[in-house]
């Protein structure tokens, strides 16, 4: 009987344990099954590689977008991970322990403010900010990127200060006792030794601002065409889903499912890559 | 580390004082902007912030967020209600039942990554092809609501395996010796001293669903009435105030939402910390 009991609740935890499996096996389903179809009805090369979104005339080409959430996401780089590294780096190695007790909870509440807030202040300070001192409306790929490199930061800061409180300390003493300063030290051989976790850290943030859909949509302009110039509003994958999902049939709604494919594409390749990072960084 | 003397040990390195000043400069920049957002949203939001705001019923006179603060509260419930004991039970078997080298785990362990790496519109598609049209929930809290679990499932696995992991085998062992079960070990001694950390990962994924957007706008919809029943199409908090943004009708009280959603964050933000301060203490 009581044998019984603990057989069952085995099974139960294994089931439980196995609804992630069934979960992601169903999502895939779900968009490979809508949106698979539409990709070959439209045409693999009209579809990826069409310059032109005009659901009226059932064009449906995701070119922009692509290249809108490519841009957007390298602006999110250029801002943010310079600025991310090197604040993983003063909070690991350079931040008296007083502070550090007020820094950690901001990062971590700089990573728990919801995605509107930050598209809320992008729309309210940014878009204005852009327009009167660098022309055009505002809403733009220049504000995007700044915004997001903005939302990448907690990410980048956190994985980032992981990887470098990983490395042993003899690194660090053994580059003082050869005769470098502090900051030599730090930058020169802790730095490299977390070269792979701090990888890793970038390709999360990358994941993020990529898949980042309400701040970009609330301060990216979300013309559908090709990017003009840094000025200039963009849409990216994840706006266009949202923003035309309200109205859409037949096929354009099932495009815009097919667009969700190719964004899923695009994450799960950069899931694949930080989990070999991570990989990398248990081995060493 | 003194600012001062560690510049005047570098005087004859200008590569160390340019690298020091680019640390100190990136740390002023990462902290100061989220000093002035929080600053800017509490200072241009407190003083739209008025009880009228809280009235039971929304009109167009009165865009009260009170129909949302109920529906954030019941997504919340309903979600944890779905994704806690699943989250728990998994942790609970890949760390008590799995044993070492079992393939299973392997498997779970990557699909929960590529669980929490899903952007938020994924899942929202996701929940509209499959809990909207194909369950036939239509846009309800329910469908919402499930939406969310998914989302937080790996986040409450991850940190209830971590916090089991935690607890010292010797626990284990001193209740398999009074001639305990595998089950009531698990149940009445393991699971008991890992509930702070739990507690701590239930907490994050509240913060998850009070910030959720674009999951919920294909899913629970954006009606902005009071829900009757958990069939009823409702709008969080977020949504509300991601309408109220993009509308650009009423500024203010988008400013005041805005002010309500990041004082509960901050909230959520400080019990975490708290509780996880207290697993500290306990080991």
């Amino acid at each position: 009987m009581n044998n019984r009991k603990e057989k069952i609740m085995q099974l139960v935890f294994l089931a439980a344990a196995c609804a992630s499996i069934a979960l992601v096996a169903m999502i895939c389903c779900f968009l490979f099954a809508n949106g698979l179809p539409t990709i070959g009805k439209i045409g693999i090369s009209e579809f990826l590689l069409g310059e032109k979104w005009r659901p009226n005339n059932d064009i449906y080409g995701i070119l922009p977008m692509i290249m809108g959430s490519v841009y957007v996401t390298l602006g999110a780089c250029i801002t943010g991970v310079p600025i991310g590294i090197l604040t993983a780096i003063f909070m690991a190695r350079f931040c008296p322990a007083g502070v550090y007790r007020f820094l950690k909870p901001a990062v971590e509440l700089l990573a728990g403010i919801p995605s509107v807030i930050y598209g809320f202040f992008g729309l309210v300070v940014m878009v204005p900010f852009i327009r009167d001192n660098f022309g055009g409306t505002g809403s733009s790929m220049l504000t995007a990127s700044l915004l997001l490199g903005m939302m990448i930061l907690p990410t980048l800061i956190s994985v980032a200060e992981a990887a470098l409180r990983a490395v042993p300390d003899s690194y660090y003493e053994g580059a003082l006792a050869l005769g470098a300063g502090h900051v030599r030290s730090v930058f020169f051989t802790v730095g490299p030794a977390a070269k792979s976790g701090i990888m890793a850290a970038i390709i999360l943030g990358v994941g993020r601002a990529i898949g980042e859909t309400m701040a970009v949509i609330m301060v990216a302009g979300n013309q559908a065409r090709m990017p003009q110039g840094l000025l200039e509003g963009v849409r990216t994958m994840t706006t266009n889903i949202v923003i035309e999902m309200g109205y859409a049939a037949d096929l354009h709604r099932d495009a815009l499912i097919a667009t969700a494919v190719v964004l899923f594409i695009f994450i799960m390749l950069i899931n694949l890559t930080f989990s070999y990072l991570k990989g990398k960084v248990v081995q060493q | 580390m003194n600012f001062s003397k560690e510049m005047y040990r570098y005087g004859r390195d200008p590569l160390s004082i340019f690298l020091l000043g680019c640390v100190w400069l990136a740390a002023a920049v990462t902290f100061l902007s989220l000093a002035f957002l929080l600053f800017y949203i509490l200072w241009q939001g407190l003083p739209n912030l008025s009880p009228k705001l809280f009235e039971l019923e929304y009109s167009t006179e009165n865009v009260s967020m009170f129909p949302a603060l109920l529906d954030t509260l019941i997504m919340v419930v309903l979600a944890l209600l779905m994704a806690t004991p699943l989250g728990i039970f998994a942790a609970i078997y890949l760390v008590e039942y799995a044993k070492r080298g079992n393939k299973i785990v392997n498997v779970v362990r990557v699909t929960a990554d590529t669980l929490s790496g899903i952007p938020s519109i994924v899942y929202g598609l996701f929940g509209m092809l499959f809990f909207v049209t194909y369950l036939h929930m239509g846009y309800s809290l329910l469908a919402g609501s499930c939406t969310v679990a998914i989302m937080i499932l790996p986040l409450i696995m991850r940190t209830t395996e971590e916090a089991l992991r935690a607890v010292p085998d010797s626990y284990r062992e001193g209740s398999y010796g009074l001639g305990a079960g595998k089950l009531r070990t698990v149940f009445a001694v393991v699971l008991p001293s890992a509930v702070p950390g739990i507690l701590a990962g239930v907490i994050l994924g509240i913060g998850r669903i009070v910030g959720e957007t674009a999951a919920l706008i294909y899913t629970a919809g954006t009606v902005a009435a009071l829900p009757t029943n958990v069939m009823s199409s409702g709008r969080t908090l977020a949504v509300h105030m991601y309408v109220l943004a993009s509308e650009g009708l009423y500024m203010k009280q988008a400013y005041a939402t805005a002010v309500v959603l990041v004082l509960i964050v901050i909230g959520i933000n400080a019990a975490s910390a708290r509780v996880a301060k207290k697993l500290m203490k306990g080991n």
